[in-house]
């Protein structure tokens, strides 16, 4: 067994498991915070009123056109400089891939919600039915089908670029990789065992959800 | 004529610059059926989702029930409830069952207890010939069948009024039939009606009054009698003329 890696990784399994265990709460929040922001956020982005339109459009447009690494700088660094709040790494790490997954979940349920007859919408008016009604008994359960696919890539997206918040002090796997490998600098290729270990372990916890998308998307296409 | 249950006082409408309504009166009494019937693109459609608040109007009112409901939003969605509509493609909400589609309005907008409703709902569904299907869903209906079932998800609202709007142009021939007798049978019943149709014999058979439209106006105003026999202007000539043109030379006899 010496040399082969395999002591090295049980080794320091309980200390990747930290790193494993950040990863997934940081992903489970911001998965959270994300759905339910992205329907409403979703739902927004088809109102008729002008001047809504515009606030969502231009936050889209904020989140898309600046990269995430940015926001978390600035959360991270910028706010306690120029307004005196301190935010940890952790919960700024969570804000900012919350905001990010809000308006990319918002965009899969704007394009659900706009695939759907127009009919729909006026049948649902014609009984009566207020805003909320209509999207809460009508359409949203006729999106969610349409969703499903889309959003959980849009989950796999958060949990890998989670990992971007090693920049700002969170440690989750790639940090907690890091520890292990410069403790055991004098083991032979410990970079090259850690790394393949977090290869694998990011691997088994996005590939789940995406082959379960897979199997509602076929199960539903019958 | 006792008091006007709708009434619609120099409607008009433009989507962009294309003047659609232009300048619409019109009165129909409570148990009146109206028929009106026009070339495509005449405006007849619009004016039924006019009256439903489905379209905004840019000029003239809307009244129902003696309240002006032209502009005031809020009390759309009340009013909703009172003026029944179906659609040419029915429009049924495919991720509920027959009974579902039915109860939606009447437990969620008039919060009416579900034993009542659903008796209610049975009782139409039976008058229509569907009670069996109540737990089906839509796809699994014909076209026909939809087409009956949406009037009874209207119905079931109690409305004052109900509005057709092509509601057989999408059928197959033979479905056709199933579905206009439902709204003799309604009409007979004493139910206020708004029809836009193109289906003649049945505009003649239903109609307290029929409407003709052309280019977003109302041309003729008349009794079914006196329009299929003796239409006054010569659009209206010409429109009766087409269809009967085409009876003719399908072999049928054209009387």
């Amino acid at each position: 067994m010496e040399r082969t890696g395999i002591d090295l990784l049980i080794h320091s399994l309980p200390e990747l498991g930290k790193g494993v265990v950040q990863t997934v709460l940081i992903s489970l929040y911001t998965i959270i915070f994300s759905l339910a922001g992205g329907i409403m956020f979703g739902a927004l982005r088809t109102s008729r009123l002008w001047w809504l339109r515009f606030l969502t459009r231009s936050y889209l447009e904020l989140f898309r056109s600046i990269p995430i690494l940015v926001w978390l700088f600035f959360f991270f660094f910028g706010l306690p400089i120029f307004f005196g709040i301190n935010v940890p790494a952790f919960t700024s790490a969570v804000l900012v891939l919350s905001l990010w997954g809000i308006s990319e979940i918002g965009e899969v349920v704007r394009g659900a919600l706009q695939s759907l007859p127009k009919g729909q919408t006026e049948a649902g008016k014609s009984i009566g039915l207020n805003t909320f009604q209509l999207f809460r008994y009508v359409l949203l359960p006729q999106a969610v089908r349409r969703m499903i696919p889309p959003t959980i890539s849009v989950f796999t997206r958060i949990i890998m670029t989670s990992s971007l918040t090693v920049l700002v002090g969170v440690t989750e796997m790639i940090k907690s990789g890091q520890q292990v490998i410069e403790r055991n600098y004098t083991y032979g290729h410990a970079a090259i065992i850690i790394y393949g270990a977090l290869f694998v372990f990011y691997f088994l916890i996005c590939y789940p959800l995406s082959a379960y998308s897979r199997r509602l998307e076929r199960r539903w296409t019958q | 004529m006792t008091e006007a249950l709708v009434k619609l006082q120099n409607l008009k409408k433009a989507f962009d610059k294309h003047t659609v309504l232009n300048g619409i009166n019109l009165e129909v009494a409570k148990g009146e059926v109206v028929v009106i019937l026009g070339p495509s693109g005449c405006g007849k459609s619009t004016l039924l989702r006019c009256i439903n608040g489905l379209e905004i109007v840019q000029g003239g009112n809307i009244i129902f029930q003696g309240k002006d409901i032209t502009s005031d939003k809020k009390s759309w969605q009340q009013v909703r409830q009172s003026i029944g509509m179906v659609f040419q493609s029915y429009h049924l909400f495919p991720h509920m069952t027959v009974m579902e589609n039915i109860l939606l309005g009447p437990l969620k907008v008039q919060k009416r207890s579900k034993a009542e409703a659903t008796a209610d709902a049975e009782r139409l569904l039976d008058r229509v010939g569907l009670l069996s299907k109540k737990d089906a869903y839509p796809r699994q209906l014909s076209g026909g069948q939809q087409q009956r079932i949406a009037i009874v998800r209207a119905l079931c609202m109690y409305p004052e009024v109900m509005l057709f709007d092509e509601v057989t142009a999408a059928l197959d021939p033979e479905m056709v039939k199933e579905v206009l007798d439902v709204m003799l049978d309604l009409a007979k019943q004493g139910m206020t009606m708004l029809i836009v149709t193109h289906e003649m014999n049945f505009a003649r058979a239903v109609a307290d009054r029929i409407i003709f439209m052309d280019q977003g106006e109302i041309r003729e105003m008349a009794s079914p009698d006196e329009f299929f026999t003796n239409p006054q202007s010569e659009r209206a000539q010409q429109f009766l003329n087409q269809f009967f043109e085409v009876e003719t030379g399908k072999g049928r006899d054209g009387k």
